[in-house]
Formats: C-alpha cells, structure tokens, sequence
C-alpha cells in the first residue's frame, strides 16, 4: 500500500504568463488544462495533449506570494537558468520534432544526440527554463 | 537585469555548444548584446567566473566524460574537445581535477543522468 498514487502537478516559474502560452501551447504543443483568474492569481496549467493527469503549474512569480523585491530576483535566477525549472519530455521522434519546433524559432541548447538511453535534446523556453525532450531506445519504451 | 540575465546565458548556451571551437567573444558578445569590451566582465558580474575560465572548465568536463564513457585515446579526446596541444591539456586537466586524465580515467564510474545534469553537476567548480 503505498501513500501516494501519482504526480498531477509540477510547477514552473515563467515571467509572463501570455508569452508561456505562445510557447507551451503555440509551439511546442501543449494543452491549456486550466486558465483562471482567481484574482489573486492567474492560475495556469498545461500538459501534454490528452494527459491532464499530469499538469505543469505556469506560475508568475510576484506579490502577494512574495515580496516584489524577491520576485525580483527569482525573475533574475529564472534569466539565469538556475530556478530549476526542468521539463523532460518524451516523443516518438526526437529529430522530427526538433526540426518542426527549430522551424517554429524554438530555441535549443542542444542538437538531437545518440545517447544510451536514446535521442534527445535540449532547449531552453523564453525565460530560461530548460527543457528535453527524449526519444528512449524502443526496448525501454 | 533579467533581460541581461536571459542574454548572458545565451551566449554560455553557445558555449556549451560549441566548447570545441575557440572562444569567439565578438559573436558571444552579439548575443550578449554587449560590447566585446565588456563581455568578459558582464560574464563574469553574472555567473562568477571570467568565459574563459567557464569554456576551460566546460572542455574539462567533456573531456571526463569521454574518458568515462568511451575508449578514444587521451591525445584524440584532447582535441575533441578543443585544447591546442596534450601538454596544455594534461596541466590544464591536472589543475582542475586534482589528477591526470589517465588517472582519472582509470578511476571514473559511469553516470546513467540525462546529460543535461551530467554537463551540469560534472563541471569540475575547483
């Protein structure tokens, strides 16, 4: 009997929420689960398409969660790429996808590479965040 | 500071890119949407140390992990991984790692992490 029986969100800080929907949603593909003005936040999730058991959280850091002197520097470590924002996603074809998503001005850290546990590569969303997508060796599929 | 921030780390993605290459300031600095000049020094306010010594320290790890990972010989991973000579290689590799390339070689264990964290976690800090 174990306690817990899924993941249904992750977060990730994003620095404006608009842009975060052209690029989940408008390039790489995603699906808007829910987008709500709760007035005190916009509450914005996506996930892959068909899966909205798993959501991924597109929070804006700002007040009231946090100071806006704080907000400024999380703003600042996300530009850097240190807030720990990962996203690793899996596809069928890594080098397909990487071709339609570097044609829609995607911005990659890494080309499609033989890795041993398949193809994968890295790219970064408009804020600093990184992002993998892997296509795993068909017997670990 | 953000927009600086996002710009800087560019010009380090390219870095991570190209880390075979020699460091190309003008074109990390367009990028960076900074002045040759001033690259270095904006680098350095944002990540805390100088291109240079990031791209030595990025060519280092790359060079652990094909000496981890494959059977090349040391001189050929050298050069895969942009050093201009094995002399300048091996005291580099030594001054970073604390042990020769072979020693280090003989005494590495793979990793089984996607290699963004590998890349990441491995850059040698000291």
């Amino acid at each position: 009997m174990h306690m817990f029986t899924a993941i249904t969100h992750s977060q990730i800080y994003v620095l404006d929420q608009n842009e975060a929907l052209d690029f989940y949603v408008g390039k790489l593909g995603l699906e808007v689960n829910a987008d709500v003005d709760m007035g005190f936040m916009r509450w914005l999730t996506v996930s892959v398409p068909g899966q909205p058991g798993r959501q991924i959280l597109l929070e804006r850091p700002g007040a009231p969660a946090m100071s806006e002197e704080t907000a400024q520097q999380v703003r600042e470590l996300v530009a850097k790429g240190v807030m720990g924002g990962h996203l690793i996603f899996s596809t069928d074809d890594c080098r397909k996808s990487y071709e339609t998503l570097r044609d829609r001005g995607v911005e990659f850290t890494e080309e499609p590479t033989e890795r041993p546990y398949g193809i994968d590569c890295g790219l970064r969303d408009p804020f600093g965040n990184h992002i993998r997508f892997t296509q795993l060796k068909a017997e670990e599929a | 500071m953000e927009e600086s921030n996002r710009r800087m780390l560019r010009a380090r993605d390219a870095m991570d890119r190209a880390y075979a290459q020699p460091l190309d300031v003008p074109a990390l600095a367009r990028i960076a949407h900074v002045s040759p000049a001033h690259f270095a020094r904006t680098f350095r306010a944002t990540f805390g140390e100088t291109p240079h010594r990031y791209l030595q320290r990025r060519r280092v790890e790359r060079a652990m992990f094909l000496l981890r990972e494959t059977d090349h010989s040391v001189t050929d991973i050298c050069f895969q991984v942009g050093f201009g000579s094995p002399g300048t290689f091996s005291r580099t590799f030594r001054d970073i790692v604390g042990r020769s390339p072979r020693t280090y070689r003989k005494e590495a264990v793979a990793t089984g992490v996607p290699t963004c964290f590998t890349m990441a976690w491995t850059r040698p800090s000291a």
